[in-house]
């Protein structure tokens, strides 16, 4: 995919990454709503891009609201947001848990449409509403409804813990359990220098130990404990994507907006297994058109946002990327390249594991993050961008390796 | 008769009761695992909830199912297996409703002793009224053709005396589980001299399906928990009586309430526990205690007291405390009984003066919560044992002398022939009254 038009995103913001973890959750007391979540998100884009008046088109990425809140018809609350929204023209998308990039590429897709200068984008999840037993039920339909019945009672861990046994008996057991648990170690100290992760409160001294308990199938599922998943959370992430004519309209300095230089989108047969339990091939394939599309290779990239749904995935990412040879990922972590002092740092607020998924705030919020790090405003996250490494790369994945969009952002 | 048939019919006496309700729903669970069992398919399971009161039955069901659903959530590996061959059901939710209907079918709430006349296993956890248990026992076993098996939960009256009174041939065995049955690991195994062996081999199998420790008693009244806990609880009571001299009725609840708990480290202080348990419970056992020990009195006054002005404790339906020496605010100490004003005082009103009463905790101190999840909990007592040695304050000598006197208790269920061994009293205490440490240690010398 060439970009026939220069797209740019610019004015990031996320919601606390609500959840078990924040000292201010408690499962039992009233919390905000979808709506609520939505409308901090949206303001705090449109605060930073001169209101609503600027805004040409709305999309939200959700994965399912229908179940988790009972709300269909998202885009309907664009105008409560804010008033200056009201019958402008918005959308909702979805693709279980990569809705959010799906959000962004739908953005991308009207600004190089010339269908609007100015695309609003939000991503959101409310996901506390109902118990993890339950809420494994609603995950579930990310994957072929037809499986659920022989599926593992939290269906998403069992099919990514399937991945990691056949990972263990093909490459051996404990170097990965140790690639897993340093990725595990990696997104709680990154979580802790972003406060709106959901791991910022983690106190735990030896992370490290934690990251290496033994799975236990009675308790859990065979190949995966906790720490390898990510967790249950409410949230939202908002962004706007422009042409270079929205720049100028909303009053946006170049320095502080990336461009879009490339994307990659890929879909797979959700009703067919994966070829190789051991690799992420659909990720493969959409990272590799992203990074034709920049016209840039993985050694241009300073940091990477990948979708850390589980380690193992962190894992299996890397080497659908490239950065290692397949089989050799998890030696990758230990050895400490993919930490916010590695090579390439990955997931420098947390990721899933640490910063929290709202399932489908969870793309948009990568594009924030990697957005705050380009233009120098992750805060206590920041990490350094060299000169000659001026791009950033997403990577958000729906279901089991089945709905994927790649994108890579250079700054400006 | 093996295992599984004689779990077909079942009836639970007193089934609405605090135990009674806890004892009904692991058996339903018990009885639905049987069930499913291929070789079960076709067979009826049936298990009578028996109870005097329609009002505290139609409670049972609610609560029944309430605590049938989180059992579920907890063990949907193994209910997705067991119905694998249902289709129709898919998600977790299906399955979880579908097993809380399918145990709940198995339970038949009714008020008629005549029901139990066909149950082959009997469960009693009727209030601990010997005369009760004895009428209710001999009226079964008149009118029942299948012999049927008595397992009674009580927790003072000899297993011998029922046996006797209501002529069972051996056919009753004492299963005394904790409060509340479902959360609490111990079950009390008591056996007459006359008591068959086959009861005791199905009750070590239905404790074990249950993941709960077995500890063995001698059949005399009380038995090891009450025989520890109702000599604990006046040893508390005589220490209030003491500092009354010195203190208001109120303050001197507070303080031994604190020294047994916060300074002797145990989940709840003397006075929470007797609430906890009833006022009138604690009155009850004792009376019946009484009746068979020689060399001590077993009685309190105080509670006769607390008992003629209605102020009696124990738990609502929905496991909420009653207010008894203390009064609690959603599960929370709030204010403390006093016997001359006959009325509670604020706890903010005497905690202040209480507190400098009993003086700082001890170096070291760690509360029950924490150091009961301390793999290293040894270590760390003995620092804090022995730093309460050293500490020279009203709060240290009297948790000491406390420590001292529950160690005695626990040394003379040994000698009394009550417990079997130092360890089965230990294992009592840690597990049926969650203490952090068993009475019988070397802490306290």
């Amino acid at each position: 995919m060439k970009l026939r038009r220069k797209v740019y995103m610019v004015a990031g913001y996320n919601t606390i990454s609500m959840g078990s973890g924040r000292k201010e959750f408690h499962p039992k007391k009233p919390r905000p709503g979808l709506e609520e979540y939505m409308k901090e998100a949206g303001q705090g884009v449109l605060k930073q891009i001169g209101g609503a008046q600027n805004v040409d088109e709305c999309v939200v990425g959700n994965f399912i609201a229908a179940r988790y809140n009972k709300q269909g018809n998202m885009a309907g609350f664009f105008p409560f947001i804010d008033e200056g929204l009201k019958y402008k023209p918005a959308i909702r998308v979805e693709g279980a848990c990569g809705s959010g990039a799906l959000a962004l590429a739908a953005g991308i897709r009207s600004v190089l449409a010339e269908t609007a200068e100015v695309t609003l984008v939000i991503g959101v999840e409310v996901q506390n509403s109902v118990k993890a037993v339950y809420g494994a039920d609603i995950l579930a339909a990310a994957g072929w409804a037809k499986e659920r019945k022989e599926g593992h009672v939290h269906f998403f861990p069992g099919k990514f813990s399937d991945r990691a046994g056949a990972y263990y008996e093909k490459f051996g057991y404990d170097k990965t359990r140790h690639g897993m648990a340093t990725w595990f170690k990696n997104a709680v100290e990154n979580a802790r220098l972003c406060p709106t992760a959901q791991e910022y409160h983690n106190t735990t001294e030896d992370l490290m130990a934690v990251g290496m308990t033994k799975p236990n199938g009675r308790s859990f599922v065979d190949n995966l404990n906790v720490f390898d998943c990510s967790k249950v959370s409410d949230g939202a992430s908002g962004i706007a994507i422009m042409s270079e004519e929205g720049l100028k309209r909303c009053g946006i300095d170049l320095k502080d907006a990336v461009e879009v230089v490339g994307m990659g989108q890929a879909e797979n047969d959700l009703t067919a297994a994966p070829a190789d339990l051991t690799k992420l091939d659909t990720t493969a394939v959409a990272v590799k058109k992203a990074f034709e599309s920049a016209g840039v290779t993985k050694d241009d990239i300073a940091t990477v946002e990948c979708h850390d749904c589980f380690s193992i995935a962190g894992i299996m990412a890397i080497e659908a990327i490239g950065y290692a040879e397949h089989g050799k990922g998890a030696e990758f972590v230990s050895e400490g390249h993919s930490s916010r002092q590695g090579k390439v740092p990955f997931n420098t607020t947390g990721g899933l594991c640490g910063w929290g998924h709202p399932t489908g705030a969870t793309g948009v919020h990568q594009a924030v993050t990697i957005w705050e790090q380009l233009t120098g405003k992750a805060g206590d996250a920041q990490i350094n961008i060299p000169a000659d490494k001026p791009y950033g790369l997403t990577i958000n994945m729906g279901g089991d390796d089945k709905t994927l969009v790649s994108i890579v952002y250079k700054k400006n | 008769m093996n295992y599984d048939e004689k779990f077909e019919n079942v009836t639970v006496l007193g089934a609405a009761g605090k135990m009674g309700s806890g004892i009904l729903l692991l058996t339903s669970m018990e009885m639905f695992d049987i069930s499913v069992k291929p070789e079960n398919k076709d067979k009826q399971f049936t298990l009578y909830a028996l109870d005097i009161s329609q009002k505290a039955l139609s409670g049972l069901v609610k609560y029944v199912r309430g605590q049938l659903v989180k059992a579920a959530e907890k063990k949907l590996n193994v209910l997705r297996g067991v119905y694998a061959h249902r289709a129709d059901l898919i998600d977790n939710a299906d399955i979880i409703n579908e097993y809380v209907f399918d145990v709940m079918s198995l339970i038949r709430p009714v008020t008629t002793l005549e029901s139990a006349y066909e149950s082959h296993i009997v469960f009693e956890a009727a209030s601990e009224n010997p005369d009760l248990k004895v009428k209710m026992f001999s009226q079964i076993n008149q009118n029942s053709k299948v012999e049927p098996w008595f397992f009674t939960n009580t927790s003072s009256i000899p297993i011998g005396y029922l046996n006797k009174e209501a002529n069972l041939g051996g056919r009753v065995l004492g299963v005394h589980f904790y409060n509340p049955p479902v959360v609490q690991k111990l079950v009390e195994v008591i056996k007459s001299d006359e008591t068959k062996p086959e009861l005791g081999e199905l009750a070590t199998q239905f404790i074990k399906n249950l993941r709960k420790i077995e500890v063995p008693s001698y059949d005399f009244a009380g038995f090891i928990g009450n025989g520890h806990f109702m000599r604990d609880a006046l040893y508390g009571m005589s220490k209030l009586e003491q500092l009354k001299s010195e203190m208001s009725f109120a303050e001197a609840v507070y303080c031994v309430n604190k020294v047994s708990q916060d300074f002797m480290i145990r989940p709840m202080g003397i006075f929470q526990l007797i609430d906890y348990v009833g006022i009138d419970v604690c009155q009850f056992i004792m009376k019946v205690m009484d009746g068979y020990v020689n060399d001590e009195t077993i009685h309190s006054p105080l509670l006769d007291t607390m008992m003629e002005i209605n102020v009696k404790g124990g738990q609502n339906f929905d496991g909420s405390q009653k207010d008894g020496f203390i009064k609690y605010e959603k599960g929370r100490i709030a204010a403390y009984w006093d016997l001359d004003k006959k009325a509670y005082v604020p706890a903010d009103e005497i905690a202040a003066k209480c507190d400098a009463y009993l003086g700082e905790l001890p170096a070291g101190h760690t509360p029950w919560k924490a150091i009961v999840r301390n793999k290293a909990k040894n270590e760390v007592l003995s620092a804090y044992f022995n730093a309460m040695k050293e500490t020279d304050n009203n709060g240290s000598k009297l948790a000491l002398a406390y420590l001292k006197k529950s160690k005695d208790i626990g040394l003379k269920l040994v000698s009394d022939k009550v417990a079997y061994t130092p360890e089965d009293v230990n294992t009592v205490l840690l597990t049926g009254f969650f203490h952090a440490f068993g009475p019988i240690n070397d802490f306290i010398n």
